[in-house]
């Protein structure tokens, strides 16, 4: 046990003046922020903000240049040297991806249990149990011998869920969970979210849905050029926005 | 020329029991060679798409030196030239499976190259966020899918390596070209014994073919 899992309060995911650059571009700036356990944040920004960037750095997907991260006590240095600890920081957090990003040779099934049974080294009953539970969970009960190329697209993306929430991460990612859906796949999925954001799981969200996001996130992070710009509840940032660049992109995104 | 020359059936069919000796040669030289190039292929594949420079050039050397140059070159070189470096000959049927080997391993080293690569990179992202190492992340995940994409062009280097073994009867395999040679040599029915060659290579070929459209069926379930 380390002093952030017995203090209750402590923020799960730290960043300290976070920098990244891809090349000469300048896509995370002086990042800043804490989340709580069982906080609901929504990132949302334009196209090229940064937004999936910073979840991204938060499971060493993407190195950072300098600043430090810690996640659930787990540091992560600069330039990827996360070493165990990133391997650590994985294992307790979930990612949900735009591209659900499932594995196409595993059944559904496989799909949810490799990671408990490879990773935990949970045996393959005690996985399957955990894996009935969760599709059960999502709905996708029924599919669980089918391949994930024979569903929908908001299938796919609840056994990816399922498949994240099956290592028991403290803490959820979704990066854009809902834009390669088709429209009326949409709900489902939102739904999924907004039940495990009831039970209390911490979500980082990165998302266009502002409906969603006004209804579920306890707090909206704005992102712009690689800065978190403005921050608050999602009434505040979306209906009393106090900086033009907020008010600007929400006035876009509002109009459809 | 004699134009009421005949197609001799009852020679060429004469011809098949000696011929048949060649076969399990060609399959073990082919086969054999084969099985050794695809873990050479492995390996030096991996090696190619490696980070570390250190281990992609001694590759990419490997692999342009044997696709670069002729497989009858390669096993000239080792039947007759490397008995001057070692001091000692060297079997005909090592040579040639060596030669098999290395030749087919350059083309399937970058076989795997591609098969590998052409993985979406969200399949490794999504591996590595569920907290599988990267190991475990390529032996589960990468790998499997890049070894059905891989059917198809391995196959094609099946059928090849199975007829370069032709090649093989200059150093003196008894495979089957070199068979049908001895035979001709006595009967002079060049005519119906190299048909009768042609006809066998295409029945081991096609069987290939056939075992491969299987697998990869079988392999295209859930994708």
């Amino acid at each position: 046990m380390n002093d952030s899992q017995q203090d209750a309060t402590a923020p799960i995911v730290t960043m300290e003046k976070v920098n990244k650059y891809f090349g000469s571009l300048h896509v995370m700036q002086d990042i800043d922020l804490e989340i709580t356990a069982g906080e609901v944040v929504v990132i949302v920004g334009a196209s090229g903000s940064g937004k999936s960037t910073l979840i991204r750095c938060i499971n060493g997907l993407e190195e950072f240049q300098s600043g430090r991260i810690v996640v659930d006590g787990n540091e992560l240095t600069p330039h990827g040297k996360g070493g165990k600890s990133l391997q650590t920081i994985r294992t307790e957090v979930g990612m949900v991806f735009q591209q659900f990003n499932l594995f196409p040779h595993l059944s559904v099934h496989a799909n949810v249990t490799l990671a408990p049974e490879k990773v935990r080294g949970l045996d393959n009953t005690k996985a399957w149990e955990i894996a009935d539970r969760l599709l059960e969970r999502v709905g996708i009960s029924d599919q669980a011998d089918k391949y994930p190329g024979q569903l929908s697209g908001g299938q796919q993306q609840r056994v990816a869920l399922a498949r994240a929430l099956a290592m028991e991460p403290r803490l959820m990612l979704f990066d854009e969970p809902t834009s390669a859906l088709d429209p009326e796949m949409i709900g489902e999925v939102l739904d999924a979210m907004r039940e495990l954001a009831n039970e209390g799981m911490t979500m980082m969200i990165v998302t266009h849905e502002m409906g969603f996001a006004r209804e579920v996130a306890d707090r909206a992070i704005f992102v712009h050029g690689g800065r978190i710009v403005e921050q608050g509840t999602p009434q505040e940032v979306f209906d009393r926005p106090q900086h033009e660049r907020t008010q600007a992109f929400l006035s876009r995104v509002l109009k459809h | 020329m004699d134009v009421t020359f005949q197609f001799d059936w009852q020679a060429a069919i004469a011809s098949l029991p000696h011929l048949l000796t060649g076969i399990p040669w060609t399959l073990l030289i082919s086969f054999g060679g084969l099985a050794i190039g695809f873990l050479i292929g492995i390996i030096f594949g991996l090696l190619r798409i490696s980070p570390l420079r250190l281990l992609r050039w001694p590759a990419t050397v490997y692999i342009e030196i044997f696709r670069g140059t002729p497989v009858l070159v390669q096993v000239l070189f080792i039947f007759y030239g490397l008995p001057q470096l070692l001091g000692g000959p060297i079997n005909a049927v090592v040579a040639g499976i060596a030669a098999i080997a290395l030749n087919a391993g350059a083309y399937i080293s970058e076989i795997v190259r591609g098969g590998v690569q052409s993985i979406e990179k969200g399949q490794r992202e999504a591996g590595l966020s569920l907290g599988l190492s990267r190991t475990d992340t390529f032996r589960y995940i990468i790998w499997p899918q890049a070894l059905r994409r891989m059917i198809p062009a391995l196959g094609n280097q099946g059928i090849v390596s199975i007829k370069d073994t032709s090649l093989f009867s200059v150093i003196g395999v008894g495979e089957l070209v070199r068979q049908g040679q001895v035979y001709i040599a006595t009967t002079f029915t060049a005519l119906e014994v190299y048909l009768m060659v042609a006809l066998l290579y295409l029945a081991i070929t096609l069987s290939l073919s056939f075992a491969l459209r299987l697998l990869e069926r079988k392999g295209l379930v859930g994708q």
